[in-house]
């Protein structure tokens, strides 16, 4: 029979803090990845996206390539190749500073990067779905190339892809679990350390599921509140 | 500047990663199949009058979306073989961690795949459920003879677009030390002091799938039209 021991979380880990330590210092580090990572993601992902749009072919393509690689390669791959393979191949004091470099700051840069790419795809599809002559008429008015995307292309595109941005931005605090695969302590980590330390694996995997879920519909509201407040009445958004 | 030596790919080593390349294989094709039966019994659950079972088609949908498949696979490495054991009498030696992930990737994929069907059904006009109930058919037979045909065909592409997804998450299964295609990769390099190459190889290899998949996705969305009623029908001729 499994004996039941919730108050595993109270008892101390031996380094003078509590499990429950554990777990919040988990769920902090995973915030903080997915929310950095977030960042870097939304900024390269909506130049690259945008990109992919302009009348350059060779901007386009080379936009094209990061996407494709970035999107049909495992992320643990690309964690995999960041942390073993990269840093072989740049020059050797590079390299050696790139070993030395936080491996918090490597993986939100590898998650970064990978989320960057199905954002831009994202940003891509929302500015290809407005009809041609949203981009037409900004420029017969003499607005420049840039001054349409700014003005008239970018804030219309924004608003279509919030649904899928807002899911892209509950997968991302998921996807930050794979990096517990490098042995980074993210909130997935912690629940694994903690069933190795006290052999109570349900109340452990229990208590990280009920994170995961808080975290995920805390990230559900943040993007609600940013729907309702960016929305232009009499303007649909996509489903 | 680091020296490339591919030579580790060779007689002794591509057997091994052909036997890994056949259990992520083996793994993306039980969940595919398996995710989407049980994805269309959740979908169909979820539409059902009966509210307690559409909520719970719901819950268990919402669950497993909101949590990393990481902690999925956990979970299954830890109960699914102490209840095999305990149903089955085996004993602890026998090696279930296939057995696992297959369960493991199969429910999470279900709740994927559910939302892609729900679209699916949704994607296919009321009027073709009305008119089959009209000329006499059972909700079920009509669901069957007549929405889903539709709707598979209007899903497809996001069902392989999943099948993508399912297939480089299968590389997750490095967390139970099961020998994948990616677990044979790095074990070989690891081994043999050629991690490097054969990460690199092992992206590559991704890589070209995942890529002619998804060209093969982009395809299928523009060469069949969603059939969309009988009204986009006739406009195609």
């Amino acid at each position: 029979m499994y004996h039941w021991h919730w108050g595993i979380f109270l008892s101390p880990t031996g380094t003078g803090e509590t499990y429950l330590g554990w777990l919040f210092s988990g769920l902090g580090l995973t915030v903080a990845l997915g929310l950095v990572a977030w960042l870097l993601a939304l900024v390269l992902g909506a130049a690259v996206g945008i990109a992919r749009t302009v009348p350059n072919r060779v901007v386009r393509a080379l936009a094209g390539a990061y996407v494709e690689v970035l999107r049909n390669v495992p992320l643990m791959v690309q964690l995999f190749t960041a942390y073993f393979v990269v840093p072989e191949l740049l020059p050797p004091e590079l390299g050696d500073a790139v070993k030395r470099m936080n491996p918090v700051a490597q993986q939100f840069l590898c998650l970064g990067l990978y989320t960057s790419a199905r954002i831009a795809e994202q940003v891509r599809s929302g500015i290809e779905s407005l009809a041609g002559h949203q981009r037409s008429s900004a420029l017969a008015l003499g607005l420049t190339l840039p001054q349409a995307y700014r003005h008239v292309l970018l804030p219309l595109a924004f608003r279509i892809i919030l649904p899928p941005l807002s899911s892209e931005f509950m997968t991302v605090f998921k996807n930050s679990a794979v990096a517990s695969m490098i042995g980074l302590l993210e909130l997935a980590a912690q629940g694994r350390q903690l069933v190795d330390y006290t052999s109570q694996p349900y109340e452990a995997f229990i208590a990280v599921t009920a994170l995961y879920l808080a975290l995920n519909l805390s990230a559900l509201r943040v993007m609600r509140f940013v729907e309702a407040k960016t929305r232009v009445p009499g303007f649909a958004t996509a489903k | 500047m680091y020296r490339f030596d591919f030579s580790i790919l060779g007689g002794s080593t591509i057997p091994v990663l052909a036997d890994g390349m056949l259990v992520t294989l083996e793994i993306t094709a039980t969940a595919l199949a398996a995710g989407m039966l049980i994805g269309a019994a959740l979908a169909i659950l979820r539409g059902s009058r009966w509210r307690a079972a559409a909520w719970l088609a719901a819950a268990y949908v919402n669950l497993f979306r909101s949590v990393p498949l990481v902690m999925v696979l956990l979970w299954f490495f830890l109960v699914v073989p102490q209840l095999l054991q305990s149903a089955l009498g085996l004993s602890p030696s026998v090696d279930v961690r296939m057995a696992s992930a297959l369960v493991a990737y199969s429910l999470f994929e279900a709740a994927y795949f559910s939302e892609i069907i729900r679209a699916g059904i949704a994607s296919v006009p009321e009027g073709q459920m009305d008119a089959a109930r009209a000329l006499g058919m059972p909700r079920l037979l009509a669901m069957r003879l007549i929405v889903l045909p539709q709707a598979l065909r209007n899903m497809a592409p996001m069902v392989l677009t999943q099948a993508i997804v399912l297939f480089q998450d299968t590389a997750l299964v490095y967390v139970s030390a099961l020998a994948d295609f990616f677990g044979q990769a790095y074990g070989i390099g690891e081994r043999s002091g050629r991690l490097v190459e054969m990460l690199l190889f092992a992206g590559a290899v991704y890589f070209a799938i995942s890529f002619s998949l998804s060209l093969a996705a982009r395809r299928l969305g523009q060469a069949s039209p969603a059939v969309r009623g009988t009204a986009s029908a006739a406009a195609r001729g």
